[in-house]
């Protein structure tokens, strides 16, 4: 199992490789809003969490999120694994 | 303040496209010529933009019997089947759709949105688990939200992704209810129906497939995109429309399911609105007849969306993966899209103007349909006008 901080990290890395160079990315940063990722775009980051932590999230998990702690919070209460 | 400033982001979006000029949502139709001609302000139009699919809409058996049960039983019902009563036509309507389908239930409703609102939040209860291929159909999300049932999302036609996310609800209890659709509205596609329904079997889970653009339109009998892959048995249960290939109004659902009728007592959607009315009812009726009738519609149909589909490809624009009636030019920014629908409308060509995010990618699309009724003349006409468009606005050919 990874812990909160550990799918911090893989959530901050895989959207450093995707925005603009200048975005700034923490735990705190509003997954719409700061990042500005509008909902086909979330709908495909989650597939490749999903995909990467060998999970299925709920849909209506997805609606307590609003930020990069609050997403790394419901994948691991949702049993996170290690990428394969 | 008001309690609408919550939609100011959509307001301006849709306001900053009315400034040009363009509004897909003031497009009136003053008239109908034929099941694909009308008029727009005055103006002659080819309709490439309806789910007309075989053109039943003006049908003379299908007007004939609608007129009749219109004087003989009136215009409308006044109320639900629980609370005011069954009428002969939707009995009958449920018996002949049944047998057209092989099934032993049948059940209608007043749209096919509320079919599905009815059968999938009513089948998947609490403990169970609803898996929806990703570019589901609103109607099938609003289902999923009304429902008590947790609900998981595969890759769009993606088996593989189906596995493996059946395989992570091992052990868990609760039955697992898979919705797919036959066609995709959106860019035509058709879900891989063998595939899926193998997955399905192997997990001991239950299938529903809205086979809302392909009934009357695939299959050797127009049953679907199931009969099309020859899996109609893995299907548990089929849901559709009478809006698009029936050119009418209302929704279904059949199954072989035994104790099927339950569903009458449960599904608010069914329960707690109007019945279809009888004129509604037996235009339905003819429509069906005609369609379990007369294969030479949907070649017709076959015909048409192979020599549209072959035009707009031959002449560069980019399309959906698979012929069928639905084509879609994608289009790589919405400006671009948005004075495509108009110029081609200026030139009495009408689409729909498909805006991300009801696309299912973050291009814009322009979603065109054919009919069974669409002649060559008019097909061919239609692909000039794209081609001239197209290469006026630099889409193609550049
Ligand atoms: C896939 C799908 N399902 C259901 C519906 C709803 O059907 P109706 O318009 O008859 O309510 C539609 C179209 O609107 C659809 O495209």
């Amino acid at each position: 199992m990874l812990s909160e901080q550990d799918i911090v990290e893989v959530i901050v890395t895989h959207l450093r490789e995707r925005l603009p160079p200048d975005t700034a990315i923490g735990p705190q940063s509003t997954i719409m809003g700061d990042l500005g990722l509008d909902s086909l775009a979330v709908m495909n980051f989650v597939m490749w969490l999903e995909e990467n932590f060998d999970i299925s999230v709920p849909m209506d998990r997805l609606i307590e999120v609003e930020t990069v702690a609050d997403l790394a919070r419901v994948l691991h209460s949702l049993g996170a694994q290690k990428a394969s | 303040m008001s309690i609408l400033d919550k939609f100011a982001g959509i307001q301006h979006a849709h306001d900053a496209l009315t400034a040009l000029g363009i509004d897909p949502l003031a497009v009136e139709f003053d008239a109908m010529t034929s099941p694909c001609e009308g008029v727009i302000d005055g103006r002659k139009v080819l309709i490439l933009g309806s789910n007309n699919y075989l053109g039943l809409t003006y049908d003379p058996a299908v007007i004939d019997r609608g007129v009749d049960a219109l004087r003989a039983f009136g215009s409308g019902t006044t109320g639900s089947r629980i609370a005011n009563g069954t009428y002969r036509g939707h009995k009958e309507l449920e018996l002949r759709l049944a047998g057209f389908f092989g099934r032993r239930h049948a059940m209608i409703f007043s749209t096919g949105y509320q079919a599905n609102l009815a059968t999938i939040s009513t089948l998947a209860g609490k403990d169970d688990t609803i898996l929806i291929d990703a570019d589901s159909h609103a109607s099938i999300y609003d289902a999923c939200r009304m429902g008590n049932a947790q609900v998981i999302r595969f890759r769009h036609n993606d088996p593989a992704d189906l596995a493996k996310r059946l395989k992570r609800l091992d052990g868990q209890p609760g039955e697992k209810l898979i919705v797919i659709e036959g066609i995709y509205s959106m860019l035509g596609d058709r879900a891989p129906v063998a595939e899926i329904a193998a997955v399905t079997r192997a997990a001991g889970a239950t299938l529903l497939a809205d086979e809302a653009h392909s009934f009357g339109v695939l299959g050797r009998n127009g049953r679907g995109a199931a009969e099309e892959a020859g899996v109609e048995r893995d299907v548990d249960f089929v849901v559709g429309t009478f809006s698009k290939s029936l050119g009418g109004i209302g929704g279904f659902c059949v199954s072989d399911v035994p104790g099927f009728d339950i569903l009458r007592l449960v599904c608010r959607p069914y329960m707690f609105t109007a019945s279809l009315p009888p004129a509604v009812v037996a235009c339905t009726l003819a429509a069906l007849e005609r369609i379990a009738t007369d294969p030479s519609l949907r070649q017709r149909l076959a015909a048409n969306a192979e020599r549209f589909y072959r035009g707009l490809e031959a002449a560069g624009f980019a399309l959906g993966p698979q012929i069928s009636p639905i084509v879609s030019v994608r289009l790589s920014d919405v400006s671009m899209a948005a004075q495509f629908w108009k110029a081609l409308l200026e030139a009495g060509v009408y689409v729909n103007l498909a805006l991300p995010p009801a696309t299912p990618t973050s291009e814009p699309l322009l979603r065109t349909s054919v009919t069974a009724a669409h002649t060559s003349a008019q097909i061919d006409k239609a692909l000039g006008v794209f081609a001239d468009i197209g290469t006026r606005l630099g889409a193609i050919g550049t």
